[in-house]
């Protein structure tokens, strides 16, 4: 009993994200399930994963947040549209001026948070005014479309099918060959373990574990395999939820970051340098909101000057719903990531049932203070017993 | 007996672990200035608290009868009610409101809904001028220095029409004339029936205003001097205040060699960070061997501390100067990195605020101040981290369920053992430990003074700061006595006595 409770008590965000599925999938009729809708589902909530994980670089650093994102993504976008296409410059070069120009954003932001002290809630609620009105500059108040093809196909493309026919075999060949990459790391790993003579879970948690993942992975690669594949922006999505969460997990810089956020005088006497710590985690989050504005364009392809309103909040509510500490020093990419799906499922489920936008955004209100209360309680509970 | 204002009969008070007090009295006669003395950590303050009711009623026992009735505070506002007023060291003032604002803070003049700030300063100012502070209540707090800050709350006392008037230390930061002056004051009020309590390490400032002193020691009272009927000089309290039996606590230290000079300091001044051109290390001189453990002894605000820190990569303070020598060479440290590098480790006395991070599992805390340990290219070997962790939770038996137990749910005891580990695995030749026995209980200690023992006979030099002195003089081979910022003497082992130590403190504080 006590075991189960401890699942439950580990994993509260998952579970309410798959009670949360299940009631809108209920609710909807089966549509939110559908082959295309979680295709969609996934390019609609692309950029929430991306900046969401930026920011949870921020938050850890001490529940700092960063409000100028949106207004980044909008800039870049401007100047995105602006290199492709008014001045049909090759669309690698673009993408590289963008990323770049994003991390001299956040190299501006994080001196001033990092090395003057001006905390960062002041900083980015200037860069929040300050990049969108030279987002604003930029496009003169236009909104720039259409981008070139070949910029559109980097990211709204799919995993192209060698056999032909109604399924995409590949998408579930890919979707195997990393169900079985997964487990090879995990036995891997138990046997080290058992090596050094390190207890270890036991083999039946471990085997109940990789098989929920596996089918996890299993169910979602035939799913898209039945609409066009997997997309383009999936595996981008991927790529940079493994390399953050090595980063956060395995790396040096990735410890200092918790450890700063955890106790950032005891950081400071262990020997770590806390302003470049800070200064990173802004950077990193400017950086991510230029990957972001790259991903927004090609999925609306166009750059609107109101591109990116309200994106910090998606992305600061995924982080608190995915289990980040407000004080820092606690949460995990994982975490964050289920917090972006659960808003993104909650947007797509509600959109669905056809609910009026205004109510939508009350009831996301309200579902993000019911999601962190909930979290909160239950610590609080297991605290005391 | 009759009389008596305040009497506070067999107070009681544990803490986790610790018994504060115990069954100690006190009795105040009503329009006498009380002193109450004792080493750090013999219950001066807790007394207080309870008889303020910060500590609330129930959760200690005894009795406490003030005006001819028994009292049950539960919260500071029912003591006030009752005119007792407390100041603490640590002024409880806003820095951006007047001296006005501060004054009459939670005692608003006026109606429910409206302030009447007219009234507010004319009473202020006239409570003011009977303080002797000349200055318009309109003024900011942040504009008056710390001693004037010191008068204003006492005016802000008067102000709640205060019968007895408790000072913890009130003249801890003051200056020779800026004491004085307070202390006049103190007679003043008397004369005109305000009972106080004082709380203070400098004796000649106790035998100037008190009429009687209350001597406490570890969580108990030791006796009341009378000055008209008993002996109050100084000698007669410090043998009051440290006059314990000494029993075997410490372990033996099997014989180690003391070998070369390992850390020299010279010349070391500090400045405050804040204050421009207070020193808070002044013209500290000193040096460790290898194999050595030297104590540090001192009051709470001597610099101790912050003499440690800043010699640890210049972590505190400004415009520090001196010179830093490791094995005859000198170095300069100027952050923490450095020092580390340097084999240098500073253990902080503040084990949950500068020393460990709370949320963090004790693996993480063990190896944060040495990662190149178990990483190679800034990536972490988590084998090698877990197996660095668990070595040094068994070496110090570490009473833990898992090396992945997040330190904040440790017991102080155990912490600190963590913090040391920490530390250990940093390989330092030169630890600064600053207070490591603090608030752990005798057990612990037991084992940190053998981790102590072990570390010497490794070589390694050691610099102790301890407020406790049976702890220094039952583990140092030479102990420095430091006092506002200053060394003001040097016992090696054999010629050190805790009256010694306290005397030497206690004559070269600049009292009155």
């Amino acid at each position: 009993m006590d075991r189960a409770k401890d699942i439950l008590k580990k994993n509260t965000m998952l579970i309410a994200l798959m009670i949360i599925t299940i009631f809108f999938a209920l609710l909807t009729g089966g549509t939110l399930l559908v082959p295309r809708n979680v295709t969609n589902l996934i390019a609609q909530n692309g950029y929430v994963v991306v900046l969401a994980v930026g920011m949870l670089m921020c938050i850890l650093t001490g529940g700092n947040i960063d409000l100028s994102v949106g207004s980044v993504v909008a800039l870049v976008g401007a100047l995105a549209g602006t290199l492709v296409v008014n001045k049909g410059m090759n669309i690698w070069l673009a993408m590289a001026i963008c990323l770049g120009v994003g991390i001299l954003i956040g190299a501006w932001q994080g001196f001033w948070i990092a090395y003057i002290r001006i905390p960062a809630f002041i900083v980015t609620l200037a860069g929040m005014l300050l990049w969108r009105g030279v987002a604003l500059i930029i496009l003169g108040g236009l909104t720039i479309s259409p981008f070139p093809e070949n910029y559109l196909n980097i990211f709204n493309s799919y995993i192209p099918d060698v056999f032909g026919g109604n399924i995409n075999i590949v998408s579930i060949i890919i979707g195997f060959l990393i169900c079985v990459v997964y487990c090879v790391i995990q036995i891997i790993n138990r046997l080290k373990l058992r090596r050094k003579g390190y207890s270890t879970e036991k083999p039946i948690t471990t085997v109940i574990k990789t098989a929920v993942i596996c089918i996890a992975i299993m169910v979602l690669s035939y799913t898209l395999a039945r609409h066009e594949g997997i997309p383009a922006i999936l595996i981008l999505l991927g790529v940079v939820v493994l390399i953050y969460s090595y980063f956060t997990k395995k790396t040096v810089p990735g410890r200092y970051l918790y450890a700063v956020g955890g106790n950032e005088k005891a950081a400071k006497l262990s020997g770590i340098n806390t302003n470049k710590v800070l200064f990173f985690a802004y950077v990193n989050m400017a950086f991510l909101s230029a990957l972001a504005a790259l991903m927004c364009v090609a999925r609306f392809n166009s750059a609107a000057p109101t591109a990116g309103t309200n994106y910090e909040m998606d992305a600061i509510g995924s982080c608190y719903i995915g289990g980040a500490s407000a004080y820092g020093g606690i949460g995990t990419v994982a975490g964050v990531v289920i917090g972006a799906i659960f808003m993104g499922v909650l947007n797509n489920g509600m959109s669905i049932m056809g609910i009026d936008s205004n109510v939508q955004k009350a009831v996301k209100g309200l579902v993000l203070l019911a999601a962190v209360a909930f979290d909160v309680l239950s610590k609080k509970r297991g605290k005391t017993a | 007996m009759p009389g008596y204002l305040l009497e506070m009969t067999n107070i009681t008070k544990r803490f986790p672990g610790v018994i504060a007090l115990d069954h100690v009295n006190l009795q105040v006669e009503e329009g006498e200035i009380h002193a109450l003395v004792g080493e750090n950590g013999a219950g001066k303050s807790t007394l207080m608290n309870i008889l303020s009711g910060v500590y609330g009623y129930g959760s200690y026992e005894g009795k406490i009868i003030y005006q001819g009735e028994e009292c049950k505070f539960s919260e500071i506002k029912d003591s006030e009610r009752k005119g007792i007023v407390i100041i603490h060291q640590e002024l409880a003032l806003v820095p951006y409101m007047t001296i006005g604002e501060n004054m009459f803070l939670g005692n608003e003049q006026g109606g429910k809904y409206r302030v009447d700030w007219e009234e507010t300063y004319r009473k202020a100012d006239q409570l003011l001028n009977t303080v002797g502070l000349r200055e318009s209540s309109r003024t900011l707090i942040k504009d008056i220095g710390i001693g004037k800050q010191q008068l204003v709350e006492i005016a802000k006392a008067l102000a709640k029409n205060v019968k007895l008037l408790i000072l913890d230390e009130p003249t801890a930061s003051l200056n020779e004339a800026e004491a004085r002056k307070l202390l006049d004051l103190l007679l003043q009020l008397k004369e005109e029936g305000v009972t106080s309590i004082i709380i203070s390490h400098k004796l000649n400032e106790i035998s100037y205003v008190a009429d009687k002193i209350t001597i406490l020691r570890d969580g108990a009272t030791i006796e009341t001097l009378d000055k008209n009927k008993d002996d109050i000089s100084e000698e007669r309290i410090i043998s009051g205040m440290v006059g314990r039996k000494m029993v075997d606590r410490f372990p033996k230290r099997e014989d180690t060699t003391i070998g070369e000079v390992n850390l020299e300091v010279k010349n070391w001044t500090v400045y405050h960070p804040l204050y421009a051109g207070r020193k808070v290390v002044d013209n500290v001189s000193l040096h460790v061997r290898k194999g050595e453990v030297v104590g540090i002894a001192g009051l709470m605000g001597a610099g101790r501390t912050e003499l440690a820190l800043s010699i640890f990569g210049k972590s505190y303070g400004l415009n520090i100067s001196g010179s830093i020598f490791i094995n005859g060479e000198e170095v300069k440290l100027n952050n923490s990195r450095q020092a580390i590098e340097r084999k240098l480790a500073y253990i902080s006395e503040d084990r949950k605020g500068n020393g460990l991070i709370l949320s963090n599992p004790i693996r993480e805390n063990i190896t944060l101040a040495k990662m190149d340990k178990v990483s190679s290219h800034s990536v972490i070997d988590g084998n090698a981290e877990v197996i660095a962790a668990s070595e040094f939770v068994e070496k110090l038996q570490t009473k833990c369920t898992s090396i992945e137990q997040p330190v904040g749910n440790l017991s102080g005891g155990n912490q600190q053992k963590v913090l040391v580990s920490k530390w250990m695995f940093a390989d330092p030749d030169i630890m600064i430990l600053d207070e490591p026995t603090r608030g752990i209980d005798v057990g612990a200690k037991y084992e940190i003074y053998c981790i102590i023992n072990q570390l010497v006979s490794e070589g390694k030099s050691i610099l102790m700061i301890s407020s406790e002195l049976p702890e220094l003089i039952g583990m140092c081979d030479r102990i420095y006595i430091m006092n506002e910022g200053r060394i003001v003497g040097e016992v090696s082992k054999e010629e050190a006595s805790q009256e010694r130590i306290m005397g030497q403190i206690l004559k070269t504080s600049k009292g009155v």
